[in-house]
C-alpha cells in the first residue's frame, strides 16, 4: 500500500550532517575554516615553537640589535627593543584569540538566556526586558569599557567579561527574535495541542532550532570582538605590556610605520586575515544552517 | 453516512462560542478600537465518529473556529463540552491532560514537523505524552503507526526534510493518531497538495476515522472535498455559521444565499455544464469581521436582501428536514422552488 | 498565422543538486482571439514555460536549451531585452498568481496603472490618467478616481486582481498571460475574476493563455487545453473534445481524482505515487510509472504528442498505436 514514492531509500542524513555537506561544498568557508584552525594551532603551540623552531621566546630583548627587517635569524624581524617579530605575532595571536573566544562565551551565555527568557516568556516580560536592552544599547560602550577598566585595574580576564557583558545585548536581540519566529512556527503549535509541558516544548522543540542561528551570530560575533580589543590595545587600554596581542603590535607598529613598515605589516596582516576568514565560515555556517531549503 | 440515535449523547458539544481578538490603537496609551469577531456565536453538536465539514471563504473563522475548539486560542465567550466535561474552565495541567482526547492537522505540510527531530523520536513524543510505555515497546506502536498511515517503517530514522509534502502530512495524521483521541480537527489538511496527493490523503483520513471511531472536524475552502469526506457540513460566513445539514443534502438543496453562492461558483471540470450554468454571485468581497453589518451578516451582498434583514439578526432555523437548518429570515420563501442549477 | 508559436521549447535550472530539466521539448500554438489552457500540477512546467516566452527567468540557473517562440513573425527567445521590452507589457502582458505580492506597495495604483502607458505610448499624463480610471471602471472597481489614489494594501485580493488585470489589459495588447490567478482567491471572487476574464476578451478581443491546476476553471473558460506533466505536452485539444473524449491516461486520472466528480462513500480514485524528481533523467514517458495501461514499451520511447483525432493531440505511446479505451 506505500506508494512508489521518492528517495526514502537513500541514507538518512542528520541536520547537522547535511549541514556539514553543505558547508564543505562552500570553498571559501573551507578557506576560512582551515585557515582558523592552522591559526588556532601555531598560537596556541606558540610556546613549543618559540622554544625550539624560533630559538626566541616573545620577552627576548636585544637592545642593542634594535629593530631589523626580516632575516635568517629573525624571520620577520624584530621590533624597537629587539624582540622577535614571529614570537611576538604567534603569543599576541594567542591573546587576540583566546579574548575573542572568551568575550563571545560570556556574551553568548548571558545573551542566549536573557533573549530566551524574553522570547519564551513574551507579553509584558518581553517588553520590560527588551526596553533595558534598548537603554543599555544606547550607552556609548568605548566610554563605559575605558570606566571598567580604569576602576577595576586593566586586567586581562576583566577585559574579557567588560568586552563580553556589551556584546551580549545584540546576541540576546537576535536570540530573542528568533525564539519569537521558532514560536509561530506550526511545530511547535503542533506541539502545544499535543499536550507537551512547556519545559519540553522549549527544550526539545525550541532550543534545538535555536543553535543553527546561535552558531552562526557567535562565529561572527568573535571577529567583531576581536577588533574591538584591538580597538582598545590601540588605545592604550586593553592588553598591557609584557603581554600583548595583534592590537598592540598594530599599535606599536603603527608608530614605527615609516622606519620599519614590516612591525606593522605582518600583525595588521594576521589580524586581517583572520578576521577574513572568521567571516566567510560565518557566512558559510549561515547558509549551511539554513533550513528553509527544505522545500525540495 | 449514519444518523445516530437521539439518545447517545454527543462527544462534543459547541455553545455560543465567541472568539474576539481586541484591537488597540494609540501610541504609549493603548486604546481599545473595537475587537475583530472572527468567530460570533458558534454552536453545533458533534457526534462519536462523525465526519463535519466546516467550510467558508477567507475571514469566515473557520480556522480560528478550530483552533478555539481545541483551546490553542481561548475563547472569549461560551464553552466547548467534550464528552460532557467544559473545557472553557479548564486551565493548565487538567487542559493538557485533556488534550489527550483531540487533536489538530496543520495545513502547510512544511511547517507541522520539527526539522531536528526523526521520525521515530516524534512519533515516541507522541505516543508518550500522556501515557507510559516502555521503552521496549515503542519501535513497535512507531511501527504500527507508520504502517496506518501508509508509510514503510524503515523510514522512522529519517528527518521532516527527507519526506515529500504529501508524505508529511501523513506524518503529521500519524501524530495526532498516536495519542488515541476521539476527536481530530483537520485545518485545511490538502490545501497545500497537489490534486493526485490530496485524494491520498483524504481517503487515508477517512479510512482513519472510520477504523479508529474518530470524529472529524474538516476545515476547508472547498466544498466538493468536503462534500465527499463529510458526513454534515457547515457553512461560515462572518463567524457564524449560516448553514448545516447532512452533506448531501447542503450540497444538493442549500438553503442559505450564501450557501447557494458559494456552490454556482465552483468551477466543474464538465464544459458543457459549465457553459450552461447560472452563476448567482454576490458582488463585492466579504466584509471585514472588525465591522460586521447590522442584522443578518450577508445582507449588503444577498441577492434577496430586504430591509428587515439589516434589522434582525436571523438564527438557525430548521427547513423541511429538522437536521438541515439555515441563518436566514426568507429561508422558506428563497427556496420553495428549485433554483438552484448545478 | 497563428499569434504565438513555440517550437520544441527545452529549459532546465541548475541547483545545487543538479541540473533539473523543468521543460523538455514543448510545442503549442495559439490563434488570435484563442484561448489556451494550461494544465498540470506542481512541477509540470506550465509556469516555467511562460515565464521562458516572457524572458522572465532568473538568468544563472535558469538556461534555454532550445526551441523557438514565435509571436507575430519574431521569435522572443532570441531577441535581445530591449527588443524584447517592446512585446513584453504592450503586445504580451501577464498577471500572476498572487495579488498581495504582484502589486508594488510603494506606489499608488493609478501611478502603477500608468506605468505601462507612459512606457509604451507616446501619450501625455493627463490622457493616461484618464485611461486608466477608465479600466479602473471596465475592471468594476467602485469608485475609481478614489481608488485609484490609493495604495495596494487598502484593497482586499480579489480588487488587487482586479487591478493587476487592469494593468495587464491598459496597453490593449494580444496576448495576456495568466498564471494561475484566481488560484489564491477564495471561490466566490474567482468566480467574478474569471467572469471579469471572459468579459475583457469579448471587448478586446486578446488571446489567453490561462495556467491553472483546476480542471473545473480551465472547462469554463478555455477554447483549448493543453496538459504537461514533468516538462512535457501530454495531450492537447479542444476543451469539449478533452474531456469527453480524453486521449490520455494522465487527463483520464487527473479528472478522476477530482472530488468534484467523485462519489461519496467510496475510496477517491488515487494516481499511486508521487510527481517524479525532474533533477533524475527520465527516459520514455515520464508517467509510466504511475500510470496503470503503461507497458514495457512505454519506458523507452519518447513520449512525443501525435495527433490521434482532428485537433486533438496525444503523446501516449498506446493511445497512438492501438485504440486504447480510457
Amino acid at each position: 500500500m506505500p506508494p512508489p514514492d521518492l528517495h526514502l531509500d537513500e541514507k538518512s542524513a542528520s541536520f547537522w550532517q547535511d549541514a556539514w555537506h553543505r558547508l564543505r561544498k562552500n570553498r571559501l568557508a573551507m578557506f576560512g575554516l582551515v585557515v582558523v584552525a592552522v591559526l588556532a594551532l601555531l598560537c596556541g603551540l606558540a610556546g613549543p615553537i618559540c622554544g625550539h623552531i624560533i630559538g626566541f621566546s616573545y620577552e627576548q630583548q636585544n637592545l642593542a640589535l634594535g629593530p631589523v627587517g626580516p632575516n635568517h635569524v629573525h624571520w620577520l624581524g624584530t621590533d624597537r627593543m629587539g624582540r622577535d617579530m614571529l614570537a611576538r605575532l604567534l603569543y599576541g595571536g594567542r591573546i587576540s584569540l583566546m579574548v575573542g573566544l572568551l568575550a563571545t562565551v560570556v556574551s553568548l551565555f548571558i545573551g542566549v538566556t536573557y533573549g530566551a527568557v524574553s522570547g519564551f516568556a513574551g507579553g509584558n516580560v518581553d517588553m520590560v526586558l527588551m526596553r533595558c536592552v534598548d537603554i543599555l544599547y544606547a550607552l556609548p560602550f568605548t566610554i563605559f569599557v575605558i570606566l571598567l577598566m580604569v576602576f577595576f585595574g586593566q586586567n586581562i580576564i576583566l577585559l574579557f567579561v567588560a568586552i563580553g557583558a556589551v556584546q551580549w545585548l545584540t546576541m540576546a536581540r537576535i536570540v530573542r527574535g528568533q525564539v519569537m519566529a521558532i514560536k509561530q512556527q506550526e511545530f511547535v503549535e503542533a506541539a502545544r495541542a499535543l499536550g507537551l509541558r512547556r519545559r519540553r516544548i522549549l527544550f526539545r522543540h525550541i532550543l534545538p532550532n535555536l543553535l543553527g542561528p546561535i552558531i552562526v551570530y557567535a562565529t561572527l560575533t568573535v571577529p567583531e570582538v576581536m577588533l574591538l580589543e584591538a580597538f582598545l590595545s590601540f588605545l592604550g587600554l586593553g592588553v598591557q605590556p609584557p603581554h600583548s596581542s595583534w592590537g598592540v603590535l598594530i599599535k606599536e607598529g603603527a608608530e614605527m610605520m615609516e622606519e620599519s613598515p614590516w612591525m606593522l605589516i605582518y600583525p595588521a596582516a594576521a589580524m586581517a586575515l583572520t578576521l577574513f576568514s572568521l567571516n566567510f565560515l560565518g557566512d558559510g555556517l549561515r547558509d549551511a544552517l539554513d533550513t528553509r531549503g527544505s522545500k525540495e | 453516512m449514519n444518523d445516530l440515535p437521539k439518545s447517545a449523547p454527543p462527544l462534543l458539544r459547541v455553545q455560543n462560542l465567541k472568539t474576539h481578538f481586541p484591537v488597540e490603537t494609540g501610541f504609549l496609551v493603548k486604546r481599545s478600537a473595537g475587537s475583530v469577531k472572527a468567530v460570533d456565536g458558534v454552536s453545533f453538536e458533534l457526534g462519536q465518529g462523525e465526519i463535519l465539514g466546516l467550510v467558508g471563504e477567507s475571514g469566515c473563522g473557520k480556522s480560528t473556529l478550530g483552533r478555539t475548539i481545541l483551546q490553542l486560542i481561548r475563547p472569549t465567550e461560551g464553552d466547548v463540552l467534550f464528552a460532557g466535561c467544559s473545557l472553557a474552565n479548564l486551565d493548565g495541567g487538567p487542559l493538557r491532560q485533556a488534550r489527550a482526547s483531540f487533536q489538530m492537522i496543520f495545513q502547510d505540510p512544511y511547517a507541522t514537523l520539527n526539522p531536528r527531530m526523526t521520525v521515530f523520536d516524534m512519533l515516541s513524543e507522541a505516543i508518550l505524552a500522556h501515557r507510559a510505555v516502555p521503552g521496549s515497546e515503542l519501535p513497535a506502536r512507531v511501527n504500527t503507526l507508520l504502517q496506518k498511515v501508509g508509510l514503510p517503517p524503515r523510514t522512522r530514522g529519517k528527518y521532516p526534510h527527507e519526506f515529500s509534502g504529501g508524505q508529511r502530512q501523513r506524518l503529521a495524521i500519524a501524530r495526532a493518531v498516536a495519542v488515541e483521541p476521539r476527536l481530530i480537527v483537520a485545518d485545511e489538511p490538502v490545501s497545500a497538495l497537489d490534486v493526485s496527493i490530496q485524494a491520498q490523503i483524504i481517503n487515508l483520513l477517512a479510512r482513519v476515522s472510520r477504523e479508529m471511531g474518530l470524529a472529524l472536524i474538516f476545515i476547508s475552502h472547498d466544498l466538493s472535498v468536503v462534500h465527499y469526506i463529510s458526513d454534515r457540513i457547515a457553512v461560515m460566513y462572518l463567524g457564524r455559521i449560516v448553514e448545516i445539514g447532512p452533506a448531501s443534502r447542503v450540497f444538493e438543496h442549500p438553503l442559505h444565499p450564501y450557501t447557494q453562492a458559494l456552490i454556482s461558483a465552483i468551477p466543474i471540470p464538465d464544459p458543457i455544464r459549465e457553459a450552461q450554468r447560472k452563476r448567482v454571485l454576490p458582488p463585492g468581497d466579504p466584509p471585514s469581521p472588525l465591522n460586521p453589518p447590522s442584522g443578518c451578516p450577508f445582507h449588503p451582498r444577498c441577492p434577496h436582501a430586504q430591509d428587515r434583514c439589516a434589522r434582525e439578526v436571523p438564527s438557525l432555523e430548521p427547513f423541511r428536514n429538522p437536521n438541515h437548518l439555515a441563518s436566514c429570515l426568507r429561508t422558506k420563501e428563497i427556496n420553495s422552488r428549485e433554483t438552484i442549477s448545478h | 498565422m497563428p499569434l504565438l508559436t513555440v517550437n520544441h521549447l527545452r529549459m532546465s535550472f541548475q541547483t545545487r543538486a543538479g541540473t533539473a530539466r523543468a521543460v523538455q521539448d514543448v510545442s503549442f500554438q495559439i490563434e488570435r482571439g484563442e484561448t489556451l489552457g494550461l494544465v498540470g500540477e506542481s512541477g509540470s512546467g506550465k509556469s516555467v514555460t511562460c515565464y521562458s516566452i516572457m524572458g522572465l527567468l532568473p538568468r544563472p540557473q535558469a538556461r534555454i536549451e532550445g526551441g523557438q517562440a514565435i509571436f507575430d513573425g519574431a521569435d522572443l527567445l532570441a531577441l535581445p531585452p530591449r527588443e524584447l521590452n517592446r512585446y513584453r507589457g504592450r503586445r504580451i502582458s501577464m498577471i500572476f498568481q498572487d495579488p498581495m505580492t504582484s502589486l508594488n506597495p510603494y506606489s499608488r495604483i493609478e501611478t502603477q496603472l500608468m506605468e505601462p502607458l507612459l512606457i509604451h505610448e507616446k501619450i501625455t499624463r493627463a490622457a493616461a490618467r484618464r485611461r486608466a480610471l477608465d479600466m479602473l471602471s471596465a475592471v468594476g472597481l467602485p469608485d475609481p478616481s478614489a481608488r485609484a489614489r490609493m495604495y495596494p494594501h487598502e484593497f482586499s485580493g480579489g480588487m488587487r486582481q482586479r487591478v493587476m488585470i487592469a494593468m495587464a489589459l491598459i496597453t490593449k495588447p494580444d496576448l495576456l498571460i495568466a498564471d494561475e490567478p484566481t488560484t489564491a482567491l477564495d471561490v466566490t471572487v474567482q468566480a467574478q475574476i474569471l467572469e471579469l476574464m471572459k468579459r475583457m476578451r469579448q471587448e478586446l478581443g486578446m488571446a489567453i493563455l490561462l495556467i491553472s491546476h483546476d480542471l473545473g476553471v480551465v472547462s469554463g473558460f478555455c477554447d483549448r487545453v493543453m496538459v504537461m506533466y514533468a516538462g512535457r505536452v501530454m495531450e492537447s485539444a479542444r476543451t469539449a473534445d478533452l474531456f469527453y473524449n480524453t486521449r490520455h491516461p494522465y487527463t483520464r486520472a487527473l479528472q478522476k481524482s477530482t472530488p468534484a466528480l467523485q462519489v461519496k462513500g467510496r475510496e477517491l480514485y488515487t494516481i499511486a505515487g508521487a510527481p517524479p524528481d525532474l533533477l533524475q533523467p527520465l527516459p520514455g514517458c515520464p508517467f509510466a510509472p504511475r500510470c496503470e495501461f503503461a507497458i514495457e514499451a512505454c519506458a523507452r520511447a519518447e513520449a512525443i504528442p501525435v495527433e490521434v483525432a482532428p485537433g486533438h493531440d496525444s503523446a501516449c505511446l498506446r493511445v497512438q498505436k492501438e485504440n486504447l479505451p480510457l
